[in-house]
């Protein structure tokens, strides 16, 4: 039997493995049959592994512990959340081969609880981009139109939900990775509030800013993955100690009274209009279900991305510092001494994205420019923090665009990494101020879906939820379908 | 556009920090490309941030202290199959001066 995931949120999969009847090896099976049939045209996966995945599903129905909700379900992860002994590569040719000794701590978490991973997701190398074009191994596409990109930098899990393979799929959002390809999907997806979710095992790209997060169909499989995934680890000294909560306990549907702000500057400039007015006809629903919506300002908007990309580029530049071909992946042939090696290797192992971002934070950090770059934008980012403090000081939310337009051609924008880079002003506020954020399908544009952002305040994820579910519930968006679902 | 903010040559010495390295057309690129980038990034000059501290880290957390004992460290054999080139249980890499060999 093969077990369609658009019909069955993970509640109702629950249920079924509970009553026994499904097995978890059925919806291993069926998801290892959603692959054959669909990833040859989304190309979400870059490794999968059938047999281990299906002998897990086995043991899990031996056990007949069905406890958690997402015990029994198979899931896909990121390829730069570690895997003991499973190929994990960044989709970077300098991790070409790389098998990690130790599991991430949220796939561990994942383990613990009995869910099935399939396989490693397609990503912009390192996390670096936003159309899962950077990847070294392959091209991603989206969801609803094969010829458009699924956006990224979480590329391959936001199609893998999106299209039906999985139930779930976890990602990492640093400036926008797991919601803007949330956005052009038409799914899910959530950044948790920095320190929610441990860091451990995610490979390090911005360390300030990186959260790991999940992609589901709906809001409420969102919360109860998330229920899963959150909470302190002593290996992630930011990770939070606060107490967690159950995400879902918010999701009645209910807005009545809850104080939405709406930024004038998310609808500025560069923003498609028909997003713009997508978006806020989604508003204008939040309002007829009772919430009281105001327009607000966050003045310092327009300096976020040049903010972002110093601070971002910066810590990458020293994380990245790592990979020299020593210990692990790809190592250069022909080298004539150990610096020679260094540089070879790492010349030869990264694509030009990544050097891009390496140079820019190499100079950033450098002697002559610290103080005007680097240092500069630590300031900027405090006071981009202050303009949320104001806001939330009188709101619950702050609700807008996901991005400033719909999915795009493939190749169309990978070429102009300036305006690739200005494509994230309304996701990275989010990252430097640590708030978690979430995007829901608000509607479609030429047949491509567009994302509503719910932004709240630190560690309120569970408001951030209660507004989307309100939304989703009223507009049942996820109720449409993109036609890869015919396949199955 | 503006002046110049870098220049091919600065971007060399920058790829050298960085242990990169670049053939003339692509230092060219990076150069054209780098120099766009730092354009909008010099857009924050326009901000006064005189008396605004720099926010480097939203963590809440001080520093997590644990007990100083060894832990999870009895993998030398696990760790040592990802290394590129290995002998006598060591990873090996080339010399670091020119022409000394084995």
């Amino acid at each position: 039997m093969t077990i369609n995931f658009f019909d069955n949120d993970l509640t109702s999969l629950h249920e079924q493995l509970i009553n026994k009847d499904i097995t978890a090896v059925d919806l291993a099976q069926s998801t290892l049959d959603n692959i054959d049939k669909t990833d040859d045209k989304l190309n979400a996966f870059i490794t999968t592994n059938p047999e281990e995945a299906l002998v897990q599903a086995k043991k899990i129905d031996e056990q007949s512990d069905f406890t958690n909700i997402l015990s029994g379900l198979p899931v896909a992860l990121k390829d730069n959340l570690a895997t003991n002994g499973i190929q994990t590569t960044g989709a970077s040719r300098i991790l070409e081969n790389f098998k990690p000794v130790y599991d991430a701590t949220v796939v561990d978490k994942l383990n613990t609880v009995g869910a099935i991973s399939v396989g490693k997701t397609n990503m912009d190398e390192f996390a670096m981009g936003g159309s899962t074009e950077t990847s070294y191994y392959k091209t991603t596409t989206n969801a609803w139109d094969q010829t458009k990109v699924p956006g990224g930098s979480s590329g391959g899990s936001a199609a893998a939900v999106a299209g039906g393979l999985v139930p779930f799929a976890l990602g990492s959002d640093t400036g926008g990775s797991i919601r803007q390809p949330a956005a052009f999907n038409g799914i899910v997806g959530l950044k948790p509030t920095y320190g929610r979710v441990s860091r451990w095992g995610l490979f390090a790209m911005a360390s300030s800013l990186d959260q790991v997060g999940p992609f589901t169909r709906t809001v409420k499989d969102n919360a109860l993955v998330l229920n899963t995934i959150a909470g302190f680890d002593a290996k992630d000294s930011t990770s939070s100690t606060r107490e967690v909560p159950d995400f879902t306990s918010k999701l009645t549907g209910d807005v009545k009274g809850l104080k939405i702000a709406v930024p004038k500057e998310y609808f500025g400039e560069g923003i498609d209009p028909k997003v713009a007015k997508t978006v806020k006809a989604a508003i204008a629903q939040l309002e007829a279900l009772g919430a009281i919506v105001d327009e607000v300002s966050l003045p310092h908007t327009k300096y976020g991305v040049a903010a972002y990309y110093i601070i971002m580029s910066s810590e990458a530049s020293s994380n990245l510092q790592r990979y020299d071909g020593v210990r692990y992946g790809f190592r250069a042939d022909d080298v004539k001494n150990l610096e020679d090696l260094y540089i070879k290797t790492r010349s030869e192992g990264f694509g030009d994205e990544v050097k891009r971002r390496i140079m820019l934070g190499t100079f950033s950090l450098s002697a002559g420019a610290y103080d005007a770059f680097f240092k500069k934008a630590a300031k900027i980012r405090t006071l981009l923090i202050e303009d949320f403090n104001k806001v939330f000081a009188d709101y619950d939310v702050i609700v807008g665009p996901t991005a400033p337009t719909v999915a795009y051609g493939l190749g169309e924008e990978i070429d102009d990494p300036t305006a690739m880079y200005l494509a994230d002003v309304l996701t990275i506020p989010v990252n430097l101020a640590g708030l978690p954020g979430l995007s829901v399908n608000a509607g479609f544009v030429d047949g491509l879906p567009v994302g509503l952002q719910i932004i709240g305040k630190p560690f309120d994820e569970a408001t951030v939820y209660q507004t989307g579910y309100a939304f989703e519930q009223a507009s049942r968006l996820f109720e449409q379908l993109p036609d890869i679902a015919k396949q199955y | 556009m503006s002046e110049t903010t870098i220049s091919q040559q600065e971007v060399a010495h920058v790829a050298s920090l960085a242990k990169l390295a670049f053939n003339d057309s692509d230092l060219k690129q990076f150069t054209t490309q780098l120099d766009s980038i730092l354009n909008i990034f010099e857009t924050l000059g326009e901000v006064n941030t005189e008396d605004v501290e720099p926010t480097y880290s939203v963590t809440e957390n001080v520093n997590h202290l644990r007990e100083d004992v060894a832990d999870n460290w009895h993998q030398k054999q696990a760790l040592l199959k990802n290394a590129p080139l290995e002998a006598a249980d060591l990873i090996k890499v080339p010399a670091i001066l020119d022409g000394e060999g084995e």
